[in-house]
């Protein structure tokens, strides 16, 4: 396998973008990639997009976007792993490049949330329609159910979890992409309607547009094109159970676990190693329930290390979300993946502006499917 | 016209119909055709008993369409007595009541209106005893 860089970045502002259809979106994002990265054509392209069918009644995306895109004959590949569409999206990308198949590659993610559809029927596909859905859960439900689980389990508060929106919402401030810019406290997210128990509106992520692109090369090319090239030195996915009742804890994501352990071997790293992370915070709990099984905290002191600020950029051991997660950037299920890659490539180029951590030399991406049925991690390094 | 999706499930959804795994004897609901704990393929049909209890639970105050007319309203991962979970939700239980631990009795009740055609959709509820 050859190594890999990421040597080019673009995206879209999330947001609600009434003027612009999905296909605006992905093109907007894909060419500020490719000028970004210099490159005059690319190889292949992959798409990751969750339900373009039933958000815009649209299918074949992939050969939409590359005919749009004006790169005709290129081979164009759908992926869909509902919200970690992106993150495999870029995966696939990475083992096209790695294989030696493709030398450049748009891995590039999109969704279009806000032209009619019924959101939160749409995003409750991602989980078992028969016998979870049918039954009438709803995304913030499941996890609204690992949420009390784990309150009851290790004693997390209401007050950890909005303590987790408060610290995104405070990096998002500083990212001029995010979908809201704006500080806000814990009296704000406790003081925010219920939608579902225990889990407030400024608990949960919001329905966005957008879309994000990145361009992937050979190392050895990179310098080609660029000295802002990151290095891919893990790229990793598992599956779980479909259905949040069948697992064996609702206070751990198995898929979450073994990605992260193929990730670490594969980049013969701890997860002390990981000096910064965006991980999928769908909701607040998500966030801590996934910084334990990242294992950067010991299982059950997710909420209690968010509250002592030991992920904050300013003071944390590990900084998490740091762009504003997809609580405050915002969550267009198939872009999500793709722009947190481009988190990690901006801070691991110094580009991150007043989010900037420290001293990043190691960025680690999780992205995830459903209540966790699906899950990519890619760890990326400054060169 | 009821879809044959509907009709297909019937068993499990009426009669609570799972497989229990002649191998290592997990129970799996719904049914499946491969252990996904041991990969056997030897099943054997049982009936799941109507009592259990609340693992884990959310109220929802916020639903897709076809709920919406319904919150608030809880759901619960239930753990029957044999062991076998599954997703329900709580019927005739003031939401208070509902609760990790509670035990629950699962009853036969409509679950939705289908479609367009509001075509009436049953299945199982628990209710908190």
């Amino acid at each position: 396998m050859k190594d890999v860089a990421v040597i080019g970045i673009g995206m879209t502002k999330f947001g609600e973008l009434w003027n612009k259809s999905i296909k605006d979106i992905f093109v907007e994002a894909s060419l500020k990639a490719i000028d970004n990265a210099g490159v005059d054509h690319i190889d292949s392209m992959y798409v990751g997009a969750m339900s373009s069918g039933l958000f815009v009644g649209q299918e074949h995306i992939a050969a939409v976007m590359a005919d749009y895109l004006g790169m005709g004959p290129v081979p164009s590949t759908h992926v869909e792993s509902a919200c970690a569409s992106g993150g495999m999206a870029f995966r696939q990308a990475y083992l096209d490049v790695a294989s030696g198949n493709s030398e450049i590659v748009l891995a590039a993610g999109v969704e279009k949330m806000n032209d009619g559809a019924d959101a939160t029927a749409v995003l409750a596909t991602a989980a078992d329609q028969e016998y979870e859905v049918y039954n009438g859960i709803t995304f913030p439900g499941l996890y609204a159910m690992m949420a009390n689980a784990h309150m009851h389990d290790f004693k997390t508060t209401p007050e950890q979890l909005a303590a987790v929106a408060v610290k995104n919402h405070h990096n998002g401030f500083n990212n001029p992409n995010a979908q809201f810019r704006s500080e806000i406290t814990i009296d704000t997210v406790l003081n925010s309607t219920l939608v579902a128990d225990p889990l407030h509106l400024l608990d949960c992520s919001p329905v966005t547009d957008g879309g994000a692109a990145v361009i992937l090369c050979p190392l050895d090319m990179a310098k080609n094109f660029t000295d802002k090239a990151v290095k891919i030195i893990a790229s990793t996915q598992a599956s779980g159970t479909i259905s949040l009742y069948e697992r064996e804890s609702f206070t751990s994501i198995k898929a979450v676990v073994k990605a992260a352990e193929k990730a670490y071997k594969q980049a013969n790293l701890k997860p002390s190693d990981i000096d910064f992370a965006e991980v999928h915070d769908c909701f607040t709990i998500s966030e801590i329930i996934v910084s334990e099984d990242l294992g950067f905290f010991n299982k059950g002191k997710g909420g209690f290390a968010v509250q002592e600020g030991k992920t904050s950029i300013e003071t944390g051991e590990i900084p998490i979300n740091t762009s504003g997660g997809l609580k405050s950037k915002g969550h267009p299920v198939g872009a999500t993946g793709i722009a947190q890659v481009i988190e990690l490539y901006e801070q691991l180029t110094e580009q991150a502006g007043k989010r900037q951590v420290k001293n990043a030399h190691i960025g680690m991406a999780q992205n995830m499917g459903g209540s966790g049925a699906s899950c990519t991690i890619n760890i990326l390094e400054a060169l | 016209m009821i879809s044959p999706r509907y009709v297909r499930e019937v068993p499990q959804r009426y009669r609570l119909e799972a497989s229990k795994c002649k191998t290592c004897g997990k129970i799996n609901f719904p049914p499946r055709l491969i252990c996904p704990s041991c990969k056997s393929r030897e099943f054997e049909t049982i009936t799941l008993s109507d009592k259990g209890k609340i693992l884990t639970y959310t109220v929802i105050r916020v639903a897709s369409a076809i709920f919406s007319r319904e919150t608030p309203y809880a759901v619960a991962i239930i753990e029957t007595t044999e062991g076998a979970k599954l997703m329900a939700m709580i019927a005739d239980t003031n939401l208070d009541d509902v609760a990790i631990g509670k035990k629950v009795k699962l009853v036969f009740r409509k679950i939705q209106d289908e479609g367009v055609s509001g075509l009436h959709c049953y299945g199982y509820k628990a209710i908190v005893i």
